[in-house]
């Protein structure tokens, strides 16, 4: 049993974990939306605008994910203004914001020598969280799932029938403004495990995963965060064991699950022509 | 604690106005500026009323009843519901939209799909209560789907989903009904079961206004009819149902 306990001497470790679970919680439930809304590509596009801010806030001294939170609002927000009114349509309007501000976050990487946290932000930390991290980390997590509850059932509603909620006098734009704020939050957190090229991989795969073996959202929800948290500290367990990335290595768990949830529903088809 | 969804607070119906009067409506669609939806039409429905609004595709009967609900802005003319402006009266108008405007991929059950007629009542917070699952499951059965009431909706055929849409309007208790071709494209079987519940809320002394290309029923499913073509009233063609004049001269 050493394998399992020993890297749990190392606070590191601990705190790996910890974080690797939360974020994996907030990012599987807020991700069933993100699937089900087809906001898969904004999600990463949050991931990568969140680049100049890291840069800025570690010029500036700033703390990393505040800067990283002030860039994801402003795109959230961006995008949702840009594609208001349809001139520019959605998915083009985040092509434009997302590039641009990853292009910012480069060349201010590239005018300033003294960056060297670069591939930590490309690639992810998790080993490298701090208690600070960590706090807002949870802090996240908890507010995700808080609104995820309250809001359940506006949410819910809007997400499938957006003129029944209007009609009932809901405003579905501003759930939506809701729910990219809620996305440019948990994003940062994902920053941290896996980093910007990567967070996406953490919102979509286990939702789609677990949307391929239920039709009741609580319990896609459910399952999602099992195939997330699992994936996580699976994945860090193997990153200890084989010195190899941890961020890869979560992700492609993920990926594996995908791959079981698909074998599950296909046999499960064949075992039912009927549905 | 009651925190509705519309921002306009909730008024009481106003004694002996009309259920629903349209006066000189025109509204356009966003974006396509040329020719107005709808141009200068009126209409006044009575308490108890079932009318029926009549026309082939494009000639502005979808285009009338979305925006008595809302969903689209008015350009001129004026709309009130028993009395009130358009938004004080959110719980007492229900609209069945046509079939194409929910994602049935969606993961919700029918009854899920069903207690959203609730949410108009429950408002900010409030969960379903036990009452509202009764209501639920007791219009669920008044369309004959409480078998099918846990099935993911789309997996329901194209009439059960119509049914479905109707059980949620039912549940809404709501006394101005709003249809939008509510027997277009559905089977024998559906069709029967929904004019079977059409006929009890005229019993129920409930208001509905339909939209309807389907010139057979029109005498014995409605009391009144509106003409409409390329979103203005026009007389009855010859020999139509014609039952009590609702169009503009009522109106005013």
């Amino acid at each position: 049993m050493n394998w399992l306990t020993d890297p749990l001497q190392y606070p590191f470790m601990q705190t790996a974990l910890l974080a690797a679970s939360l974020v994996g919680l907030a990012c599987a439930s807020i991700g069933v939306y993100v699937v089900l809304r087809r906001m898969a590509f904004i999600g990463d596009a949050l991931a990568h605008t969140a680049l100049p801010g890291l840069v800025v806030a570690y010029l500036y001294g700033w703390n990393l994910s505040v800067g990283a939170i002030v860039a994801g609002l402003l795109t959230a927000l961006g995008i949702g203004w840009l594609s208001r009114r349809q001139e520019v349509r959605e998915d083009t309007a985040i092509g434009v914001m997302f590039t641009a501000m990853f292009a910012l976050g480069i060349l201010l990487i590239s005018a300033t020598r003294s960056f060297r946290d670069l591939s930590h932000i490309l690639f992810g930390n998790i080993l490298g969280v701090t208690a600070g991290d960590l706090i807002l980390i949870a802090s996240v997590t908890a507010l995700v799932l808080a609104t995820l509850f309250i809001f359940h059932k506006e949410l819910e509603l809007t997400s499938f029938d957006p003129t029944h909620a209007e009609v009932i006098g809901l405003r579905p734009d501003r759930l939506r403004y809701l729910l990219l704020v809620l996305l440019a939050l948990t994003v940062v957190t994902g920053i941290q495990v896996v980093g910007v090229l990567l967070t996406s991989a953490l919102l979509v795969t286990p939702a789609a995963g677990a949307a391929l073996v239920t039709n009741r959202l609580p319990r896609m929800m459910g399952i999602a965060t099992l195939i997330a948290v699992g994936s996580g500290v699976v994945g860090l367990y193997l990153s200890y064991r084989y010195d190899v990335s941890a961020g890869a290595a979560i992700v492609l768990l993920c990926t594996l699950c995908f791959a079981a949830a698909w074998i599950v529903r296909y046999l499960r088809q064949r075992s039912q022509p009927t549905l | 604690m009651n925190l509705p969804y519309s921002h306009r607070q909730h008024a009481d119906r106003i004694a002996g106005a009309p259920a629903l009067d349209v006066r000189n409506l025109t509204v356009y669609y966003p974006r396509a500026q040329a020719e107005p939806a709808l141009a200068d039409v009126s209409l006044c429905v009575q308490p108890g009323a079932r009318v029926a609004l009549v026309g082939p595709n494009g000639a502005g009967k979808s285009t009338l009843l979305k925006a008595v609900v809302g969903l689209l802005p008015l350009h001129s003319g004026q709309i009130r519901v028993f009395g009130n402006p358009l938004g004080v009266c959110h719980c007492d108008v229900a609209y069945l939209p046509q079939h194409g405007d929910i994602d049935w991929r969606f993961p919700i059950s029918l009854r899920r799909l069903v207690m959203t007629g609730r949410y108009v009542h429950l408002g900010w917070f409030k969960r379903p209560r036990s009452e509202d699952w009764a209501v639920v499951d007791e219009m669920i059965a008044r369309l004959g789907l409480t078998a099918l009431a846990e099935r993911q909706i789309g997996q329901l055929s194209g009439g059960q989903q119509q049914r479905a849409l109707l059980a949620r309007a039912l549940a809404q208790d709501a006394s101005l009904f709003l249809l939008d071709e509510p027997l277009n494209a559905v089977d024998a079987g559906t069709r029967e079961v929904i004019a079977e519940v059409l006929a009890g809320l005229k019993h129920e002394g409930k208001t509905v206004v339909a939209a309807t290309h389907d010139l057979g029923r029109l005498e014995t499913d409605f009391d009144g009819a509106l003409y409409l073509a390329e979103g203005r009233e026009v007389p009855a063609p010859p020999g139509a149902f014609e039952g009590n004049y609702i169009g503009h001269e009522l109106a005013h």
